[in-house]
Formats: C-alpha cells, structure tokens, sequence
C-alpha cells in the first residue's frame, strides 16, 4: 500500500435506478496511476460505476472520494471537467467539427481558441488522426476515427482520472489492438489513472493493473489479473475461461502435425 | 386598382405585425411545453392533441369563436376585454401556429442521440449550455422546420383576421371579392404569398446558420427578418395620427354598399379635419356586435337585420311602427344610437330569371310557392338560419327541390348559368339593372322592411349629432347606382370614387343640403 491516497476511493456504494438496485455496497480504492479494467455481463452495474464517478449520478449510500475530495461536496460541473469521461457509443457532437469536439472541455475552461486548437492538433497527431479531419464533421469519419476523437476529447484538457466506457466497442480487431496499444502508452506517460468497462477480457488480462469484476451490481472479484484469472466465483469464471478455453485451443491448434 | 395598390404597403405592413405578433405569442407558449415534454408521455400526449383538434377547426372558424368566448370572458370578469380586432385574431392565429411549433421542436429534441446527450453532462456542460449548443443547436433544423411551416401557415390564415375587424391583407382579398376586381384579390394573395416566403427564406437561412454554427447565413436570415421589421415600423411612423386625436373608426360589412357609404362618411368627416380609419370586411354579426362593444364608432345596418338578429325579434311588424321600437330597444339594450336613416332600403327579396318567371306566370311569392317544388334555391350564406326564411316558410308554404348557399357576390351567377332557379337578392344591388331577372313580391308581408340606417357606438352621441343630418339624403335609386358603378364588370369605379361620385349627386355635405328631389323613399323592388 503506498502512503498516498487512493486516486479514487468508493466506500458503501449502493445506487439504485427506477426501485431497481444496480450497485451493492461498492468498497474499492484504487491507486493512483492504475490501469482498472471493469469486466461483468451487460447489466452488472459497470457503466453506472463510471457515471457515479463523474457524479452523473448520485448514489443512495456511501462516499465517492477524488483524490481525498469527496465529490459530493463540489460543484458538479468543475468536478466533470476535471475528468476525461468517455461515454458509451463515443457521443461526439455531430454538429461541431472535430478539432471542436476534441476541444470541447477545453472550450468550457475558457481556454483562448489558439491554445484549444493547438491542443487539438497535438492530441490528433498522438492518435494517429490524420490533420484534414480537423474540420470535417463526426459523420464523416470512420469507426477508427470516431473512437479516436472520442479519445482525444477525454484526454483534452489534460484530466487525472479517464472513464471510458467501451471505447473500442465496436472496431475490428487490427483497430482495436492498436488503439489500445497507443492508450496504453499514453495512460504510461501521462502517469494517469483509468477506468475502462471493457468486453475484451483477453485484452484485460493483458494490459490492466487492477481487474474489478462486476455482477448483479457486487465487485464479486478484484485485484491483479493473475490474481482474479485464479478466482472461483462463477462469474468471474465464465468470464476468464472462455478467453482461456480459447487459448488452449489456438495452441493445441499450433501443435497439431501439418 | 391604384387605389388597391396605394392601400397596400398599410395592409401589407398591417399583416405583417399580426403576424409576426401571433407567432411570438405561439413560440412563447409552445417552447416550455416542448421543452416540458420529454419523460412526461402523458403532458406530450394532451397537449399534441388538443393541438392537433385545433387544427381540424377552420381557421376562419377559429378567429370567429373567440369572438364570443372574449364576451363570455368580458361578461364573466367585467374586465374591458376587448372581444374583436387584435385580440381575438392574435389568440386565433397563435393558437393555430401551436401544432407545428409543438411537432418540430418535440421531434427534433426527440431525434437527439442519448449518447451526445449524456456526452454533454460528461464532459461538464452546465445545464443551459446544453440546451444552447448541443439540444437547440442539434433541434435547430426540425425545430426551424416546425417555425417555417408555423410561419407560412399564419402569414396564409392572418389574411382572415380581416372578418374579425384586424386590418390586414385579407382586407384587398375580401373587398376585391365582393366588388368582383379580381385583380385585387390577386394582388391580396400575391402579395400574401410573396410575404410568406419571403419570411421563409429568411427562416431557412438562420436555420442553416444555426444548424452548422456559421454566423453569415444566420445574419444574412436575421438581417432579412430586421428589414421586415423595420418596413412595418417605418410604415407606422409615417402614417402615424398627426393630430393627437384618436381616429374615428368606420366598420363595413362584406358588400360595396357598405364600402362605398364608409368612404362617403370618411371623406366627409376627413374635410372637416377629422381623422377616420375605415375597418372593412367584417361578418354580418360581428358588425353589430364590434359597434355595440366600441370597437368601431360608425356602423351600417338595416332595421330588418336588427330587428331579427340584434333584437331577436320574430315578429313582423310594419315600417311605421317598427323604427321607433328599434331605435329604443337598440339604446336600451346595446346602447347603440341610430343617428340617421338613410333614405333607401337593402331588403331581402326572392329573384328569378325573367324568362322562367314568365314561363312560369310567378309575380309574387304566392305565385312561387306552387311551382317552388321544381325549382332550386340559391341564398347567401346566412340566409337560411335567418328569422326571415322561416317566416317566409311559414307564410308561404315554401318547398324548394333544394337549397344551396353562396357567397353573395356569386349567387347572382348561379342564377345566370342555371345552377339554381331562385335566389335571395338585395333590392339595393346595382346588379339587378342589368340583369334580366324580376324580383317577386313579398304580397303577404312576411319580410320585414330593411331600411339602411347610420348607426353609433354607445356614448358617441356628439358624433350621432352629425351624422343626423344624412337622415333621408341617399335615395334607392341612387345607392343602386353607386352599387353598380362598383359592381359592374367593365369600367369599374372604386368605393370611394362611387363615393365621390354619390356625395356629388346627393349633394354638398358642406353646405345646407339643397332640397333635391331623389327619392328617399324605399326603393320599389318588392
């Protein structure tokens, strides 16, 4: 355990929707510049986790610390801006050009337009978004490109803490290696702390520091992949094994005579 | 037709504000409910459909019953509400614009993705920035589209306000109809439609403007829509009073009859520096009804119309006994003064074809009521819910093979081509001296007489002083050829040059009047 506090810390957590309860008493810390990927069938409470987080929503019981701040005591809207938050689907602005929606928090920060648009440009060289895109509008783009400007919007104004719900969801396998390739580079370098919901267990298991699996609305398995890939919980199983099943398969596969 | 194009830039500018004014008052309305409306079905619900209801009533319809409503209203708080002109046509109009302000800006925030939506919380946009810049912003084009349809459809029904005393383009159309220039009817929807899509296209540039946040097209719409503004409001300036007293205000009824004796009577209190503004075109009842309430100051009737539809009486009495009982009853009731009678009578009197009534052998109403059976019957609108059709029907016995309704200005058409047999004429129409018909006589009474009388608002009594002395000036024969100097399709005048016209032949108004022998005596058509 390091000295520091925790980068983000949930204590009794429980959120319930329309009578309905998503989240169950929610304990976790998580240090600062993690790599926390949330894992659990659709429905398990992960991109409520994240919206609690960015006090999107407020829980029913508990406490959400930021960097030792409860964020229930601040200003909602300074608490947002302050996080890189990629929703579900990406949720670009599809009248506002890219460099706009790139720049959007910092359009909000009351950044000067030059220093936005200087940001816009360094963050779509670092994604690999080629510069004539600036001005083009979201339908315009390709999947690849959508969830790089998605990703570049929740980097912008240089936040502590990413949320990002899914940012890869629906992009072939090539894209998608590749851009968490470069997001994981630059969660290293710029020494952030990021929560992903994610479906790409594999992925999971290889990247993130810290692996939370959530199902009906519990963390039902939490810690280092090595640790929750050994985990009996049923659902923490079903999850793991099938990427494991898949693995032994593609090497038995490999091993097999020509 | 000069004259219809010297009234235009008022009408215009008139029609303009009205409409202008009903759709602010529509957007008022309609942008909290709209905005209310998403996570409540059930208020989304009601109110499209009431909207939606609105929409099925006529808009002339509509303009007409919030002139009732408004009196229910007056009565019901004893506040001065006034029941005719901007009032009810402002409520008419904006109550129709509702449905497509309601339907373009319910669907455009309802085609807004939830995920942008949730993107703009997330990413820390404070409430009322997400309404500017991402839900207007991205509503703006199905928003607009509701705004332009809104603003087209009101520029089109605003030219109906006209019926319920609200100056406005619907004044040409429906003045141009009654005295059959079909070129300025024309010119009242041309200039009409020009209007509306003039605003429409200003409305499309801003919609583009703000649908891809780029400031040129949206100024150039704003800029567009100024100019507008900016005609009206100088318009007004210039024709603004220039003596600080309050115009006095004349209401006419649809036919030239009623035009031509306004502009005498304005042109009359105009030489003698008085300002006067003349209404024109109101519905037969809202004419009565707009002078009982004040809204106009100076009214055209006939003792026949008043006695059944003002009075509500059923009886018919003769011409003798029955001026001073209206005269008291009128005071008493509305406290509308009768300053003169004219001196010649607009009544209501069955006509046919010279031919058939030859054919026929029908003289008088007697007559008609044997072969009636095989004939059809044309009457203007009102006609037939009028006291004066079932004492008719009941003195006579009369049975038609059928009964259609026209606006008068073509039932004498219908007549002519054979599309009916009989019609309801007025004994004042200049028409009937050149048309070959014979109007039958009413030889058992049972319509009652229609002198024309000069009538004034309640408490207007100076002004009923000097109208007095056109008691018995304007004689049958002479309306009736200032009727058809109007009327008639070739070398056509218009009301104020039949006007004119009539003023010289009944002579000076200045001077003591001459004694002059026309007749002032009802005209001899029944």
């Amino acid at each position: 355990m390091s000295p520091a506090p925790p980068a983000l810390s949930l204590s009794g957590i429980s959120l319930a929707l329309g009578g309905v309860p998503v989240l169950r008493g929610i304990d976790l810390d998580v240090p600062a510049g993690s790599l926390v990927a949330l894992l659990g069938a659709s429905g398990a409470g992960k991109t409520s986790l994240l919206r609690l987080v960015n006090r999107l929503v407020m829980p029913d019981a508990g406490r959400i610390r930021l960097f030792g701040a409860d964020i229930a005591a601040a200003d909602p809207v300074s608490v947002r801006r302050g996080i890189g938050h990629a929703v579900q689907g990406g949720g670009l602005f599809p009248h506002w050009t890219v460099a706009d929606n790139i720049a959007a928090v910092p359009w909000l920060l009351g950044w000067p337009k030059a220093r936005r648009m200087a940001r816009a440009a360094e963050l779509m060289a670092m994604l690999d978004l080629p510069e004539r895109l600036a001005q083009r509008f979201p339908g315009e783009l390709s999947g690849g490109q959508a969830s790089r400007v998605g990703l570049a919007r929740a980097l912008a104004a240089g936040p502590r803490l990413l949320l990002l719900d899914e940012p890869f969801g629906a992009l072939d396998p090539e894209t998608r290696s590749a851009l968490a390739d470069r997001l994981e580079a630059l969660h290293r370098a710029e020494g952030l702390t990021t929560l992903m919901v994610t479906h790409d267990v594999a992925d999971a298991l290889l990247r993130a520091d810290l692996l939370l699996v959530l199902d009906g609305g519990r963390i039902v398995a939490a810690g280092p992949p090595a640790l929750v890939a050994a985990d009996p919980h049923p659902a923490a199983r079903a999850l793991i094994d099938q990427p494991l099943a898949q693995a032994r398969a593609l090497a038995s596969l490999g091993a097999r005579p020509a | 037709m000069t004259a219809a194009l010297a009234s235009l830039p008022a009408a215009l500018a008139a029609h303009l504000a009205i409409s202008a004014a009903a759709l602010a008052l529509a957007l008022v309305v309609a942008a909290p409910l709209v905005l209310l409306m998403p996570g409540r079905p059930l208020l989304r619900r009601a109110v499209m459909g009431l909207a939606s209801v609105v929409q099925t009533v006529p808009a002339l319809a509509l303009l007409a019953l919030f002139f009732p409503l408004l009196v229910l209203l007056r009565t019901a708080t004893g506040l001065p509400v006034p029941s005719l002109g901007l009032l009810p046509s402002l409520l008419a109009l904006a109550l129709y614009a509702l449905l497509p302000l309601l339907r373009g800006g319910a669907g455009g925030l309802a085609a807004i993705p939830d995920g942008v939506r949730e993107a703009a919380r997330a990413i820390g946009m404070t409430p009322s920035q997400r309404l500017f810049h991402v839900e207007l912003s991205l509503a703006a084009p199905v928003v607009m589209g509701g705004l332009r349809t809104a603003a087209v459809w009101t520029i089109g029904a605003a030219t109906l306000a006209t019926m319920v005393g609200q100056p406005s383009l619907g004044d040409l159309i429906f003045a141009g109809l009654q005295l059959q220039d079909w070129r300025q009817v024309l010119l009242g929807c041309i200039a009409a439609a020009a209007l509306a899509l003039v605003v429409d296209a200003a409305l499309g540039l801003c919609e583009a403007g703000i649908a891809r946040r780029r400031w040129p097209p949206a100024l150039a719409g704003l800029a567009m829509l100024a100019a507008l503004g900016a005609g009206v409001a100088g318009w007004w300036w210039h024709s603004r009073p220039a003596a600080a007293t309050a115009p006095v205000v004349i209401g006419t009824k649809t036919f030239s009859e009623q035009y031509i004796l306004a502009e005498l009577i304005a042109a009359d209190l105009r030489a003698a520096g008085q300002p006067v503004e003349v209404r024109s075109g109101l519905g037969s009842g809202i004419a009565f009804q707009s002078l009982a309430a004040g809204g106009i100051d100076i009214g055209i009737d006939y003792t026949g119309t008043l006695w059944t539809q003002a009075l509500g009486h059923r009886d018919v009495v003769p011409r003798g006994s029955m001026l001073p009982v209206l005269k008291r009853e009128l005071k008493a009731r509305y406290g509308v003064i009768v300053a003169a009678r004219l001196g010649f009578e607009n009544a209501y009197a069955l006509a046919m074809r010279r031919a058939d009534a030859q054919k026929l052998g029908v003289r008088t109403i007697s007559d008609l009521a044997a072969v009636a059976p095989q004939l059809r019957l044309a009457t203007d609108l009102e006609f037939q819910s009028r006291a004066e059709w079932a004492a008719l029907q009941a003195a006579y016995g009369l049975r038609f093979a059928g009964a259609r309704a026209y606006t008068p200005v073509l039932m004498m058409a219908a007549l002519k081509d054979g599309s009916s047999d009989v019609i309801t004429a007025y004994s004042s129409d200049g028409a009937l001296a050149d048309a070959d018909v014979v109007l039958l006589a009413d030889d058992r009474a049972a319509l009652p007489a229609y002198d024309a009388l000069l009538l004034v608002a309640p408490g207007r009594d100076a002004l009923a002083r000097r109208l007095a002395r056109y008691e018995g000036r304007i004689g049958a024969g002479l309306m009736r050829q200032a009727n058809w100097q109007a009327d008639r399709p070739d070398n056509k005048r218009t009301p104020a040059q039949a006007a004119a016209w009539l003023a010289a032949e009944a002579g000076s108004w200045k001077a003591d009047w001459p004694c002059r022998s026309t007749s002032a005596r009802p005209a001899a058509g029944r």
